[in-house]
This record gives C-alpha cells, sequence and structure tokens, in this order.
C-alpha cells in the first residue's frame, strides 16, 4: 500500500532534493528499504554498518515513535505518514581538557588573548560591535582601542545624554560621569539619558542603570559631586579624553584649565536656544578655550538654559558632535575639531566654521604663563561665592509663604513679574504685573519706589538682575522672590501650572 | 559554505547558552542556503532532554525537534543547524558529538564559562562521517540596517 516518508532537511539532498518520498509497503521495515533502495545514499545515514537503524533515528508512524509500537515490523496502513526525525545528541567530551591529539593545537588570536597589550574581545562584543568591526578604519584594532579608552563627560544633561548613550554604545572601556543634580522633569524634553520613571532620582544613579542596560561591557564610573578647584585634576587625570557638557561658564574655565595643565583634549560644546557650537581644544596641539575667550562674559550677560530656553533636539545635534570627535580621537582617525570652532544654527540649518588659533598671550598655554594651578572660577567669572551670595539674597529675598502672608495681611505691596509674555500666558501669580526684564529699563517710571516691589520670575535668577537695576537705579524697597513662580506653584498654590 | 549569523540572533544564542551554564544548552537554528552562504534567521531555543550528566550531554527529543521544523516550514525556512555549549570546554566537536552527528547541519559550539560565551566555532560533518570540518563563520551583520 502506498505511504508516505517525510524527510527530514538534512536527508533531502540525498533523495534528489524531496522532502516527501512516496513508497509501496506493508510494514515500515519495507518502507525504508523501499526508500534507501531507491535514494542509496541515504543508506550510509540511516543504517549502521551492522545493517541497524542508526540509534539517532528517529521514525514515527504518523505521530507515534514506532519504538513504541512494533518497531520496524509494524504495518502501515494505505496512507499513513511515515516522518524521519534526527534524534540530536552530543556534548563536550567526558575528560576535562582534552583536545583531540590529531588536531595541532591552533594559537588563539592577539585580540581574543589581549596578547598585544590592547583588551581582548569577546564572541558577544564581537557581534555587538559587528558593524565597527567592518569598517576597515575602526576594526578589530579600533575597537580594541575603544575598550582601551577611558573618557570623562562632565554633566549627565543636555549634551551628557547623547554623549553617554552613544559613547556607551559604542564600547569605550570605561566612562566617567560627573554630576550632582536630580532628575526634574523638566530636564526630561532634552535629556534622553533619563525617563519619567528617573523623576527625583540623582541623575547619575538613572544614567548607570539606562548605561548599563545598554551596553553591559562599558565600565561606569559616577562622580556625584560638584566638579571643583579642589578635585577637578584628581578626577580628570584617570581619563584618557574630557568631554565638556556643562552649562555654566566656572565648570567650562575649570575643565579648560585642569585639561590644559594635564595636557589632556578637552572636547567643548555649548547649546543656546536653536544654536550651538563645538571644538576640540587641546592646548598640546592647538588653542585653548581661553585663546577663544580670554575673559567670561559680565554675569547675567548670557543666560543659560534655565533662562533662555533650548530646543530640545539641539543637544542632541552639538552632544552627537562631541561623541563623534572623541571617538576620532580615540581612535586617531579623520580631522578632529582641533583649531576651528563648529557653529550650527537649526533655524537657518547651517553648519559654519571659525579658524581657532592659539592665543601668544594665553596666561594658561601661551609664551608667558601666568595660570599654573586651578584658581577660583566662581570668582573669575564675577560669581559671588556660595557664602557671599548666601548673605547677599538672604537680604533681599523673600519666600513664597512669606509672600502669601504678605498678601493674607494686606500689606500694600507691588508684585513685578520680569518674565516674557508667552511665560506669563502659561502660568502667573495673581497680581502680579508683567514688565519683561528686558523693557523693564525704560519703564522704570512705572513703579512707585515708595511701596515695596517684590519681583519675580521663573526660577529667581533673571528677577534677581532686575533688582539689581533697580537698586541701581535708586529703589531701596525691594524683595526678590526666591525660587520664583516655581517655588510659588510647590510651597504655596499648586493650581499654578509648572513648566 | 560559510555560515552567516545575524548580530540579533547570535546574542540570542549566547543568552539562551548562558543561561543553561554550567549545564550544556541546545537549540535549532532556521534558516536558508544562499549559494555560498547559510544564513540564520532565527533560532529555537530547544530544552536539554539528557536524563543524565547535562553538564556534558544533551539530546534533543524528537518531539522538540520535529515542533522546529514545522515551525520552520510555516515559514518557508529550514532547521540548518543544531548549536549547544561545550562550559568550560572549549569548542571542539567530541567524540560523542561525531557519533550522533547529522549530515547537512552546521554544527555550532560556543564555549562557555561562568560569565558567559567565551569562543564559537562551527562545524560540519563530513561525507564520509570520519569528522568534522570547521565550517567559515561570519559574524559579521549580512546588512547595513
Amino acid at each position: 500500500m502506498s505511504v508516505t516518508i517525510q524527510l527530514p532537511t538534512a536527508l533531502r539532498a540525498y533523495a534528489g532534493q524531496e522532502t516527501r518520498v512516496t513508497v509501496e509497503a506493508a510494514t515500515v521495515g519495507e518502507a525504508l528499504r523501499e526508500l534507501t533502495g531507491r535514494h542509496p545514499e541515504l543508506r550510509r545515514h540511516l543504517y549502521d554498518e551492522a545493517g541497524s537503524l542508526r540509534r539517532f533515528v528517529n521514525v514515527f508512524h504518523n505521530d507515534e515513535d514506532i519504538r513504541h509500537l512494533q518497531r520496524e515490523e509494524t504495518p502501515l496502513g494505505p496512507g499513513d505518514t511515515l516522518t524521519l526525525v534526527p534524534n540530536i545528541a552530543g556534548g563536550a567530551p567526558d575528560t576535562p581538557e582534552s583536545p583531540p591529539a590529531a588536531r595541532p593545537a591552533r594559537p588563539a588570536p592577539d585580540w581574543a588573548t589581549g596578547a598585544d597589550g590592547l583588551p581582548p574581545i569577546t564572541p558577544p562584543e564581537l557581534l555587538r560591535y559587528g558593524r565597527h568591526l567592518i569598517l576597515p578604519e575602526v576594526g578589530l584594532q579600533g575597537q580594541r582601542k575603544l575598550k582601551a579608552a577611558s573618557v570623562l563627560l562632565v554633566g549627565a544633561g543636555g549634551l551628557g545624554s547623547p554623549l553617554a548613550l552613544y559613547l556607551t554604545a559604542a564600547g569605550i572601556g570605561r566612562i566617567g560621569l560627573v554630576d550632582f543634580d536630580v532628575v526634574d522633569e523638566s530636564n526630561l524634553q532634552r535629556q534622553v539619558l533619563h525617563g519619567t520613571s528617573s523623576v527625583g532620582r540623582s541623575k547619575l544613579e538613572s544614567a548607570q542603570a539606562r548605561l548599563h542596560d545598554l551596553n553591559p561591557h562599558v565600565h561606569v564610573e559616577p562622580y556625584e559631586e560638584a566638579l571643583t578647584s579642589a578635585n577637578a585634576l584628581d578626577i580628570l587625570r584617570g581619563y584618557d579624553v574630557v568631554v565638556d557638557g556643562t552649562d555654566n561658564f566656572p565648570t567650562r574655565y575649570l575643565v579648560n584649565d585642569a585639561c590644559t595643565l594635564l595636557g589632556k583634549p578637552n572636547v567643548y560644546g555649548s547649546i543656546f536656544r536653536f544654536e550651538g557650537q563645538a571644538s576640540v581644544f587641546d592646548a598640546r596641539v592647538g588653542p585653548c578655550y581661553r585663546c577663544l575667550y580670554p575673559d567670561p562674559p559680565p554675569p547675567g550677560l548670557v543666560p543659560s538654559c534655565a533662562e533662555g530656553g533650548v530646543l530640545g533636539v539641539l543637544p542632541g545635534v552639538i552632544g552627537v558632535i562631541q561623541g563623534i570627535e572623541t571617538i576620532k580621537l580615540i581612535l586617531g582617525l579623520g580631522d578632529s575639531l582641533v583649531g576651528r570652532l563648529l557653529l550650527f544654527d537649526a533655524l537657518s540649518m547651517r553648519f559654519r566654521e571659525l579658524k581657532l588659533r592659539k592665543d601668544p598671550a594665553c596666561p594658561l598655554c601661551g609664551e608667558h604663563r601666568t595660570i599654573t594651578a586651578l584658581i577660583d572660577y566662581q570668582q573669575f567669572c564675577g560669581l559671588p561665592t556660595a557664602a557671599e551670595a548666601q548673605v547677599q539674597s538672604g537680604a533681599v529675598e523673600i519666600g513664597p509663604t512669606e509672600l502669601r502672608a504678605l498678601q493674607d495681611r494686606g500689606e500694600a505691596f507691588d508684585l513685578i513679574d520680569v518674565r516674557e509674555p508667552h511665560e506669563y500666558e502659561i502660568a502667573r501669580i495673581e497680581g502680579a504685573r508683567l514688565i519683561p526684564l528686558g523693557t523693564l529699563p525704560a519703564r522704570l517710571a512705572e513703579l512707585d519706589s515708595s511701596r515695596l516691589i517684590v519681583l519675580q520670575c521663573h526660577h529667581g535668577q533673571r528677577s534677581m538682575r532686575a533688582l539689581e537695576l533697580l537698586r541701581q537705579s535708586g529703589f531701596r524697597k525691594l524683595k526678590n522672590l526666591r525660587g520664583g513662580i516655581d517655588a510659588w506653584s510647590r510651597e504655596v498654590d499648586r493650581t499654578v501650572p509648572r513648566y | 559554505m560559510t555560515l552567516r549569523l545575524g548580530t540579533a540572533v547570535a546574542q540570542q544564542i549566547f543568552e539562551t547558552l548562558r543561561a543553561a551554564y554550567p549545564e550544556e544548552g541546545c537549540g535549532v537554528m532556521l534558516g536558508r542556503d544562499l549559494g555560498p552562504v547559510r544564513e540564520i534567521v532565527s533560532i529555537a531555543a530547544l530544552d536539554n532532554d539528557s536524563p543524565e550528566n547535562r553538564d556534558r550531554r544533551y539530546i534533543i527529543s524528537p518531539g522538540q525537534f520535529l515542533a522546529a521544523e514545522r515551525e520552520a516550514r510555516s515559514r518557508d525556512l529550514d532547521v540548518v543547524g543544531i548549536f549547544h555549549s561545550h562550559p568550560d570546554h572549549p569548542p571542539e566537536p567530541s567524540a560523542f558529538d561525531l557519533e550522533h552527528a547529522w549530515p547537512y547541519y552546521s554544527y555550532l559550539i560556543v564555549s562557555v564559562g561562568p560569565d558567559g560565551a567565551r569562543e564559537v566555532r562551527a562545524w560540519r560533518l563530513l561525507e564520509d562521517r570520519t569528522r568534522f570540518e570547521p565550517e567559515p563563520l561570519d559574524l559579521a551583520p549580512a546588512e547595513i540596517s
């Protein structure tokens, strides 16, 4: 009677590429003999030298193993199906560590052992970095250089996010992260390293979790502290490349000076509103940041991102440029941004480039150096030291609950909101009058110097400048709302939206 | 013929075998032959059905294998190979491997330690069943995506 034999892929080549063979047979044994008679090549794989069905060949009659039936004597009915199924088995040698003697031991290559001094690459890493490995410019040696390299990221915020993500993904061996901030909801618009579930957690904790998930082969070293003149040299010393992702001038000068004193490249980037800049400062071969900007701008002239705003995608562009420069430095590839300042304008979507020259008069890296150690960068940037700031602001600041108490007591005062009109649209404190900071000098006449004036902005920085301006104009009864409308919303009136 | 493994597939294999450590892990590879290249599209991690010595033996029961073959056919693929681990041993086929070897299939053997995959090699049985021959292994991505 006619039965079908279904062959596993492995045996097809020996049966004329057929997967099903129809034979006439009354038992399983007969069917298999008919099969091997027609395709003699199959015999060697199905039967051993003694003519018995090999142990690792299973024969199923319809859905039943013939070993549970009458084995090769199992009778067949018309239309039955026999399926040959490989019984797959194997394993390691029984004796420990016994490579087959016949095969000469193959010396493992350097990339697998690290015998040449660079770290070895393991098979999972081979897979992970496959797209790098097939670039001749990177290859195995390049990937091992990345693994041997260490990079310090100063700041795990807007620029630090894409930097940390891409450098970790690329397989930098050791990445240091300096940040002492906590993830705030307002960070998430651009700081893609962190997520909603991390709000309120330390940025470093959040970053470590994300980066470990992204690439467990990378060693992340957290520094949960502010970078200061006291610790900068010690922290930076242990890294090959330093990447500046900071948002303030004192730290920027500090990173530049420490890198120059230590002879390390400083991959620089900065962002504001819709524009960004990037360069590589390496005083050994080119200019440093001080050659470009010998003096910091007066405090308050250049607003921070918190004050001036920033397009959330912008740090992605600039951070990634810094990331590429970092990788190029490590691999020694291409032309770096040393001696060039790259300017990016997102609105016109244009990159421009300025040539930077080393300043022979640079006090840090010029011919006559006067800076040979780290200095006080708060003071250098004209900012009050922390202690001074506290004394100054304590005298003129008013907290949100105190302000509410003034209102409740019906005391006479004017609340002036110095933010921009579009911010005023989003949220305002009841009774506040809008006079944007930029228009304040022209509108002094609208203010009554005999009354108490409470100044208010988003977080308290712009209103502090407004206060300074009014004081210089002769106003004396002035207070600044500490923490701005944001603190008001948190501490006094939750119906005022935060932004 | 060269055995080509995509990154994701190979990671899956390594992860399966790492999880099985210190026992041997195993499974089958589904793919297709494209001229000189045998491309692995996906894998099916299977149970090690060996009743004993699972630290140096693996058995894939016919039931599991049959299911994998059906799965392959439903996706217009073939079972083209078997992968298994050698915990703390080099990825060389053992005598037991040879004794039980099938022709045609690519045998991917991964040496695994407590920290995961250490070395990977691919093998094919010679037609005369006398020994295995190394099969070139292409772990680089098949295409840029």
